[in-house]
């Protein structure tokens, strides 16, 4: 340590010193106060009203409602990343660069805006809405809504995570495979996926992280009918309006606890398959 | 070994050939040499006006050659010179705009990458990361169609023997982050070979290893295709590699096929230029030409190669072509600069009075009289001319 001052590589120690206090001061205020905060507002009632406010009959609805549609848009999405991350990186073909940009979209677009488009698409006064109405296919103010909404908002996660790691691969072991005899599913299923099966496992656990959170999109299309079609976050808001903090808290603490969790999962998954994961470092 | 054993005694030529490479001195006309072995091998790769573009960029402007059965062929050239392409087209990993392919009378072109059963190994290796060495090799075997694939044991016994044959032997299990340079590319050979390729090709097999473990490879890469007698084409930058490994050499330039040849064709009978100034060093002279005689300096040269018009031109010499003499006389006037002895044969390093940078090649012998400082005479003792 005492060579720390000298080295030539490094600022002084009152630069590092003031960086680093500003960074953890920052991080404190915007990241872990709050965080804090979810838990010991959860909590600060007792175990008792902690417990009562997630067992009551609209909380569970909300929590199922938020896993059922997890369960729905995360394989969808995978599969989606996956086909998308695939065909982008291991072939050309005319399109390519737009349909890159369009994947992108949904970070770009405010998710209220998303969920205005299926309204606009399936609403009673939508395009396709009377007919569906006819056919007594309801996806507006029901779970295939808020799925869809969800689906569009976490478009990008795999295929963002898939991408660059891909294109870093190049498609030479593709190539081997081939000449070797193998089709096409037989290359995907033994030579990629295995290459690429821990950042897809990374893009997942993201996209899971965003669809059980998802507000924006979800609450244009829900309708907001308790114990219905709210989702954690929507059922979160209901509650807080209700000047309702204890319940309001203990819902968010379950939704900041599965974000934790995700968190350690992906730290764990990058220390032990930082090579593996590399191609998204370097971004 | 049983597929190995046959082909040894199938193909006596591949050591007949090595030998006759190590034992010939330079100069001796060695056209003979080829013909001889086109009567006793059949023509087996056919390749026809192959044209690629990528985009605006022309990858090969009409390449045509043949290969022969059991050859060992390199494609040598410059990067951008589409040997790379030419490969990936035999492969079947890029499709050419216009051409023909043609295997013993099969048209390649027409048959899907995974059918060609041509083995190939790449610069990079491409190993199966997640696979160890084993499984890499036995990949081939056990993507073959239901009817035909072999059953377990085989395939076990035929990735020991390959492991053997790469003398990789108990490596089976390890995984290629595991191995070396060295060891990944034989992984990657023996992987190709696992198939039974009837064609094999190797792309800049040893660019990305050191110089050491290089010139080892090559020479083991040597004694295996004089096992196997499996026609191999490889492609390389490195004029050295090409020489010294391949029966003949196919030297590209700008997607066309500038000179195919023997390797002692190619150093001693130079098509042009590009391909003398390719495959070793070369000093340029001007000079003026008299019929067949360079007059450099006063010193009348004779012309032994190139193109050849009256008037004033410019020579090529190799830097071993040159006598070095002192006091006054015809020849090019050079301040030496440094004499350097450290290698197979000494070098000097001069000046001419142009300004121009010379290098010479002579003997440790011939070097003790000179010294850093001295002003000398060069006399080429032949040299090409192109006009």
């Amino acid at each position: 340590m005492s060579l720390r001052s000298d080295d030539p590589t490094r600022e002084g120690p009152l630069v590092t010193g003031l960086f680093i206090a500003g960074t953890f001061a920052i991080f404190f205020l915007v990241l872990a106060l709050p965080l804090a905060t979810v838990f010991f507002e959860a909590l600060r009632r007792g175990w008792d009203l902690y417990l009562a406010a997630l067992v009551e009959p609209d909380a569970v609805s909300a929590i199922k409602l938020t896993l059922l549609i997890t369960a729905i848009v995360v394989p969808l999405n995978k599969l989606f990343g996956l086909a998308a991350a695939w065909a982008i990186t291991k072939f050309d073909f005319i399109g390519k660069s737009l349909l890159l940009s369009l994947i992108d979209l949904p970070f770009s677009i405010s998710p209220v805006i998303a969920g205005l488009v299926y309204v606009l698409i399936f609403g009673s006064q939508g395009w396709l809405g009377p007919m569906l109405d006819d056919a007594g296919i309801q996806i507006l103010f029901a779970a295939p809504g808020i799925a869809l909404a969800t689906a569009l908002v976490t478009f990008p996660f795999v295929a963002r995570e898939l991408i660059p790691l891909m294109q870093a691969q190049g498609s030479d072991e593709e190539a081997a495979a081939t000449t070797l005899g193998a089709k096409g599913w037989r290359t995907f299923l033994f030579v990629t996926l295995p290459n690429v099966k821990w950042a897809l496992m990374y893009g997942v656990l993201l996209c899971a992280a965003r669809a059980t959170g998802e507000f924006g999109a979800v609450s244009v299309v829900s309708g907001h009918i308790r114990g219905e079609t709210n989702t954690m976050p929507l059922h979160i808001e209901v509650l807080y309006n209700e000047y309702n903090f204890t319940a309001s808290f203990a819902v968010a603490s379950l939704l900041a606890l599965f974000a934790l969790v995700t968190l350690l999962v992906k730290t764990v998954l990058e220390s032990q398959f930082h090579d593996e994961l590399s191609a998204q470092r370097h971004r | 070994m049983t597929n190995l054993a046959r082909n040894v005694t199938a193909e006596p030529r591949s050591f007949q050939a090595s030998s006759l490479k190590e034992i010939s001195p330079q100069g001796i006309n060695m056209s003979s040499y080829p013909n001889e072995f086109s009567q006793q091998n059949s023509q087996a790769l056919n390749i026809k006006d192959i044209r690629k573009r990528f985009g605006r960029f022309p990858a090969l402007s009409g390449v045509s050659l043949e290969a022969r059965d059991g050859e060992f062929l390199a494609l040598l050239g410059p990067s951008g010179s589409g040997k790379t392409t030419l490969l990936r087209v035999l492969a079947g990993l890029e499709l050419p705009d216009s051409g023909e392919v043609q295997f013993k009378g099969e048209n390649l072109l027409a048959t899907p990458v995974r059918k060609r059963g041509i083995g190939m190994v790449f610069q990079h290796y491409a190993l199966f990361k997640h696979m160890t060495a084993a499984q890499n090799i036995a990949f081939g075997m056990h993507a073959k169609p239901k009817g035909q694939r072999p059953d377990a044991k085989f395939i076990a016994s035929r990735v020991e023997e390959l492991l053997s044959l790469v003398q990789l032997e108990g490596l089976g299990g390890r995984f290629p982050a595991q191995l070396s340079g060295g060891q990944k590319q034989r992984i990657a050979l023996a992987r190709a070979l696992a198939i039974e390729p009837k064609l094999l090709l190797l792309d800049e097999p040893f660019g990305a290893l050191d110089a050491k473990v290089r010139r080892e490879l090559r020479r083991w890469l040597r004694s295996l295709h004089e096992q196997t007698g499996l026609t191999t084409i490889f492609v390389t930058h490195d004029q050295e590699e090409a020489l010294d490994l391949a029966d003949r050499v196919a030297v590209l330039r700008d997607g066309k096929l500038d000179q195919i040849g023997t390797p002692e064709e190619l150093y001693n009978e130079p098509a042009n230029p590009f391909v003398l100034e390719f495959l070793g060093d070369v000093v340029k002279l001007p000079c003026n030409v008299d019929g067949n005689v360079a007059i450099i300096e006063g010193a009348r040269v004779p012309i032994v190669g190139g193109v050849v018009a009256n008037g004033s031109q410019i020579a090529y010499v190799r830097p071993d072509g040159f006598e070095v003499e002192q006091g006054d006389g015809p020849g090019l006037r050079a301040r030496i600069h440094n004499v350097f002895t450290a290698g197979p044969e000494a070098r000097l390093d001069g000046t001419l009075e142009n300004g121009d940078a010379v290098e010479v090649r002579i003997s440790h012998e011939a070097v003790r009289g000179f010294s850093e400082g001295q002003q000398v005479r060069l006399l080429p003792t032949s040299v090409r001319v192109w006009s």
